[in-house]
């Protein structure tokens, strides 16, 4: 135990770089994977067919294939073609990409979810199209598919470790190292672990379900 | 600017497709293990053993919210450090069996919470045994409520395989690697990656839905998904 409490001393401050930069990749990937997800949502439910086939041909493509595999691709093939990343935004567009294309089917799944007669009512009240979408379908909607976000901003979080396989310097990234040089694995890979569930217990679940109680409360009021 | 070699496609293919067995083997396994250990997971939470339900649920817990990247390297690593030396496959099968299991331990559970309590009451006033109980009326109509649940797990641990790279496990992902590394090139082995994986987790998952439209239908129950 001893050991335990100058070992976090001497490492401390790298565990929080290495947090800072894990929550830098989460953020950025979570902006993006929020974007896609609703662009490609929406693209799926287009009653124009090329439209349509983009989104779908995009969301299997996403998920069908791994995220590892997806970023190895983005930063050593697309190099190739002459788009050059570097490993930071590389990584946060894998993470966001790959899980914006899950989250997609949440937005979907969500807007579908809606009573058809609050189309039916809105087609009533001659609300246009858009209005109808983002002042009644999307709010009822958006309330639906927040627990099911939660989970995936869980599994985006879990999916940032693997920046570090690019060498992304991220918390996955510093535990390594710092393994390399103490051999101390438990307590390196412990204390790691311990992180990413506190983030993931601690923040990212009550914010999300404050988040959802937010919005039934504006929803359920006016 | 766009190289693709189709004579070197042609000479790492057969190496990828073997590598590609060792993945299905990896992900099959790990499946098995989870499939095994995620029902004892879930029983376990059944028991009347206060304690027991909440370590449990705590490790549940904790294992599907942290990385598997970085469960695999604690297996791989901490064993070690206490003496026991185990090889990439056994401790990546126990990394993402465990981590799988904490799935679908959720899986089961839901399973078995999706039957109403009217059939466990009936069960008791017909005076069925629990063995009867269970095989009979309750795991009949809990099985449709899981296969989904099942299929994208089986569809995900496929996806994760390429992470037991990380501790030298030989499986498809590697063998790209390798082949990067010994040549090179970069394109044809991480696109031919990406496409077997689309190749076998496509047809995969749409075989679920099929499957689970058909159990559906056999128990007399509405269809999930509308034709679209």
């Amino acid at each position: 135990m001893q050991s335990y409490v100058e070992f976090l001393q001497t490492y401390a401050p790298r565990f929080v770089d290495g947090t800072l930069v894990t929550l830098q990749q989460a953020g950025l990937g979570t902006i993006l994977a929020v974007v896609i997800a609703l662009v490609m949502a929406f693209m799926k439910m287009s009653s124009f067919f090329p439209v349509r086939w983009v989104g779908i041909v995009y969301i299997e493509i996403f998920r069908g294939t791994s995220l590892l595999v997806q970023m190895y691709w983005i930063f050593f093939v697309l190099p190739l073609f002459g788009l050059t990343l570097n490993k930071f935004t590389a990584g946060f567009l894998a993470v966001g990409l790959n899980l914006g294309a899950y989250g997609a089917e949440l937005v979907r799944g969500g807007i579908q979810s809606v009573p058809r007669g609050q189309y039916e009512a809105a087609i009533a009240l001659n609300l246009p199209p858009f209005k109808r979408m983002r002042r009644i379908i999307f709010p009822q909607a958006l309330l639906n598919m927040l627990p099911p976000w939660g989970n995936l901003l869980i599994e985006l979080l879990k999916s940032t470790a693997l920046v570090a396989l690019i060498s992304v310097t991220d918390l996955m990234f510093e535990s390594k190292m710092i393994n390399s040089t103490t051999l101390l694995s438990a307590q390196t890979f412990g204390t790691a672990l311990i992180i990413y569930y506190l983030i993931a217990r601690f923040i990212l679940t009550p914010g999300m379900r404050g988040l959802e109680k937010r919005l039934s409360r504006k929803l359920s009021i006016g | 600017m766009f190289d693709w070699k189709w004579n070197f496609t042609f000479e790492i293919l057969p190496r990828l497709l073997e590598a590609t067995l060792k993945t299905l083997l990896a992900a099959g396994f790990g499946y098995l293990i989870a499939l095994i250990l995620g029902l004892a997971f879930a029983l376990a939470q059944r028991t009347p053993f206060r304690l027991l339900t909440h370590i449990v649920r705590e490790f549940v817990e904790f294992v599907r919210s942290t990385p598997l990247v970085l469960q695999i390297f604690f297996v791989f690593y901490v064993g070690p450090q206490f003496g026991i030396r185990l090889s990439p496959w056994t401790s990546g099968m126990i990394a993402i069996g465990l981590h799988y299991a904490s799935y679908l331990s959720e899986v089961y559970r839901a399973g078995l919470d999706s039957v109403p309590k009217g059939q466990w009451e009936a069960c008791i006033a017909l005076n069925l045994s629990v063995k009867r109980t269970y095989y009979k009326i309750i795991i009949p109509q809990a099985i449709p409520t899981v296969i989904p649940g099942f299929g994208n797990y089986l569809v995900a641990i496929f996806k994760d395989t390429p992470m037991l790279s990380v501790i030298g496990v030989t499986e498809l992902f590697h063998a790209a690697t390798s082949i990067g590394a010994e040549t090179y090139r970069f394109l044809e082995p991480y696109t031919l990656v990406g496409l077997i994986f689309l190749a076998i987790s496509l047809p995969t998952a749409m075989f679920i839905r099929r499957f689970e439209d058909w159990m559906r239908a056999s128990l007399g129950m509405k269809k999930l998904y509308a034709k679209d």
